[in-house]
């Protein structure tokens, strides 16, 4: 398995009393609680920490994209993708991802892209996403037209790192006289592309297209939607598609803490990964992330069953029972991860180090420690002990 | 009042419509909440008009055409529409998004409309006038946005709660973003055409809508030449719902000249 560490970056120095003050952190929170100093520092504490990982021995570092909140300092993954492009020297470099779609031109972003792969090596990971719903608002761009403009960014972008230009591209939402990229990327045919999703299944299917089998990354979710995510990507690759998708296009990502022991694991994660949930996450509305047209009138009725059903997970308790989390002795978490492996049959994880408010002392921490208690041994895992998964009686919702 | 349901072929788009009543043909085009909750008023303008209801392409029976993504869009398949069915001197109704389909109809063409009465309409953009965000909120707290009176308020955002995930909501919120997305539910090129309209024009808003601001009304009666503002006391949004028989009243006074 090949494990990568995974940053939001969030702004760790909010006020947690904005909780009681605005309806989200994400869009209606006035940018005036964003203090550039202490952004300063929490960048580049950041940027350090993914650096640490890259000398410990991690397969890679993560970042993505989120606009207008305290969730995510990073609207452009592809700037701090770059501060790491030179400073990375063995691990891959994953955007995961690029919203290509939100752009009214996403030339742009194939540009940089390929700038990074170029100066980088060929370690770049391109992860292809919609944006969370919120972007939508962000933006300004109709999310009825998300999964078109998506494709067909997609289909843009690939053409354009991967045919001889200039050459004209007339789509139904993109049309561009000239496209001839400078520079091409250095990877062949191109990066690799992945697909970190919600759980959408037009996502899904799309990403299991045999012209695709793109690696489908399941992110923070629990464990009961992770695995129906992850199994309809194995289907669809069977079902509809005949073929039998590989354990290595399938990757899971979620926060980890590791302590010495269990009880220190917990009170530790506590205060900081309530806060993601509690402080960070919560929506305006459910409109806010599921915007019209952003998914199919089916995913959304399904989508919005699950999510009624894990309504309230607000404790560490439950987070870990749900599988949200991994948390507790590196003996615990490393028997927690290996029970997800041989559920799931995911080579890709994403092990998420720092999150919510918590601070350098303590994600340091985490780090070294999983680094040296649980790495050699996630690395080492195959997906030999998969237990394979059923087709569900019933055709994919 | 019997409507009887009809789909019309509109040069290969498939537009589904209620119609009943005898008299002048009356063109109502809905706003955002579509007619699944059949409104009375239409009942009661049909005891004296011919009224024609469609479900905008999108919203209710009606499907929605995949090249569609415009406001103009809407406003040249009415006109067709009219043409059609070879509707003269129509009255033309419009609530919301279906007053701006409306006013984007009249500045085309309005050789077969006699006249326009337009329900707190969406189209224009007055700097300054914060309009809802309906995309942003969940449904059952627009519903409640909706009205001035609380009690109805309440009511309207219960079932709006029970029902916002059923298929025709889910659709008809794509539907009214797929023309109201961005910007939202206004047409920056539309306030420097409204100068066209040359027929007589009532606009009705209440004065205590949240949704789009009373200060709209007086917006469009500048814009349109010779147009009549009744503001409504204790109304929100749905005037012809929440003040159905004052809107009916104004409407009749003002259709009978």
């Amino acid at each position: 398995m090949k494990v990568m560490v995974f940053y939001l970056m969030p702004y760790a120095d909010l006020d947690p009393g904005i909780k009681d003050k605005y309806r989200s952190a994400w869009i209606v929170l006035p940018n005036s609680h964003f203090d550039p100093e202490k952004g300063h520092a929490l960048y580049n504490r950041y940027l350090d920490e993914l650096e640490l990982c890259d000398e410990l021995g991690f397969d890679g570092v993560c970042v993505n994209e989120h606009h207008q909140t305290a969730y995510g300092m990073m609207p452009s993954p592809v700037v701090t993708a770059s501060a790491l492009s030179r400073s990375i020297r063995k691990g891959r470099i994953a955007i995961l991802g690029s919203a290509f779609c939100l752009r009214e031109n996403p030339l742009t972003l194939a540009e940089e892209h390929a700038m990074i792969d170029v100066i980088s090596g060929g370690r770049l990971i391109s992860g292809f996403v919609r944006g969370v719903g919120s972007e939508y608002f962000s933006f300004g761009a109709n999310p009825v037209h998300s999964l078109e403009r998506h494709q067909e960014a997609h289909d843009l972008v690939v053409r354009a790192w991967t045919e001889p230009g200039p050459f004209a591209f007339e789509g139904k939402h993109y049309h561009f006289e000239y496209v001839n990229l400078w520079p091409r990327p250095l990877q062949q045919p191109h990066p690799p592309i992945w697909c970190p999703s919600m759980g959408s299944l037009e996502t899904i299917e799309w990403a299991a297209h045999p012209d695709r089998k793109y690696v489908y990354l399941q992110n923070f979710s629990p464990r009961l939607a992770v695995a129906r995510y992850l199994n309809l990507y194995r289907e669809i690759a069977q079902r509809k598609f005949g073929y039998e998708a590989k354990s290595d296009r399938i990757g899971y990502g979620a926060p980890v803490y590791v302590a010495d022991s269990d009880e220190a694991a917990v009170n530790e994660a506590r205060p900081h990964i309530e806060a993601l949930f509690n402080i960070f996450l919560p929506k305006v509305s459910e409109m806010m992330f599921y915007p019209p047209g952003y998914m199919s009138p089916e995913s959304l009725k399904s989508v919005m069953q699950l999510k009624r059903a894990n309504a309230g997970g607000v404790k560490i308790e439950t987070l870990i029972e749900r599988g949200i989390i991994f948390c507790g002795s590196p003996d615990t978490v490393r028997s927690q991860i290996a029970a997800a492996q041989a559920e799931l049959g995911f080579q890709e994880f994403l092990c998420m180090l720092q999150f919510g408010t918590m601070p350098a002392a303590l994600s340091v921490k985490n780090i070294r420690l999983f680094a040296k208690e649980i790495l050699p041994h996630l690395q080492a895992l195959t997906d030999r002990d998969y237990r394979g998964f059923e087709l569900p009686k019933h055709a994919a919702e | 009042m019997a409507f009887e349901t009809q789909t019309l072929d509109i040069k290969g788009n498939r537009l589904s419509l209620k119609r009943g009543g005898q008299g002048e043909p009356l063109l109502y085009l809905h706003g955002t909440e579509g007619l699944s909750h059949w409104p009375q008023f239409l009942d009661d303008l049909a005891q004296k008009y011919d009224v024609i209801a469609p479900d905008h392409p999108g919203f209710g029976s009606s499907p929605t055409p995949e090249w569609m993504d415009d406001i103009s869009d809407l406003a040249y398949i009415y006109l067709d529409l009219m043409q059609a069915l070879n509707l003269k001197r129509a009255h033309v109704v419009g609530h919301s998004l279906g007053g701006w389909i409306a006013l984007e109809a009249a500045v085309r063409s309005q050789e077969r409309i006699g006249d326009l009465t337009l329900l707190a309409p969406a189209g224009i953009h007055v700097k300054g006038q914060q309009k809802a965000d309906i995309f942003l909120i969940d449904p059952d707290e627009q519903a409640r946005m909706a009205y001035a009176d609380a009690a109805l308020g309440a009511a309207a955002s219960e079932q709006a709660n029970a029902e916002k995930y059923q298929e025709v909501a889910i659709r008809e919120r794509i539907a009214s973003a797929r023309f109201g997305w961005n910007p939202r539910f206004y047409n920056p090129r539309l306030g420097r055409w409204l100068h066209r309209i040359g027929v007589p024009t009532l606009l009705i808003w209440g004065d205590t809508d949240r949704i789009f601001p009373p200060a709209y009304g007086p917006a469009f009666q500048s814009l349109i030449p010779g147009a009549e503002l009744v503001t409504l006391k204790n109304c929100g949004h749905l005037p012809h719902v929440e003040k159905r028989a004052e809107t009916l009243a104004a409407m009749q006074t003002f259709m009978a000249r």
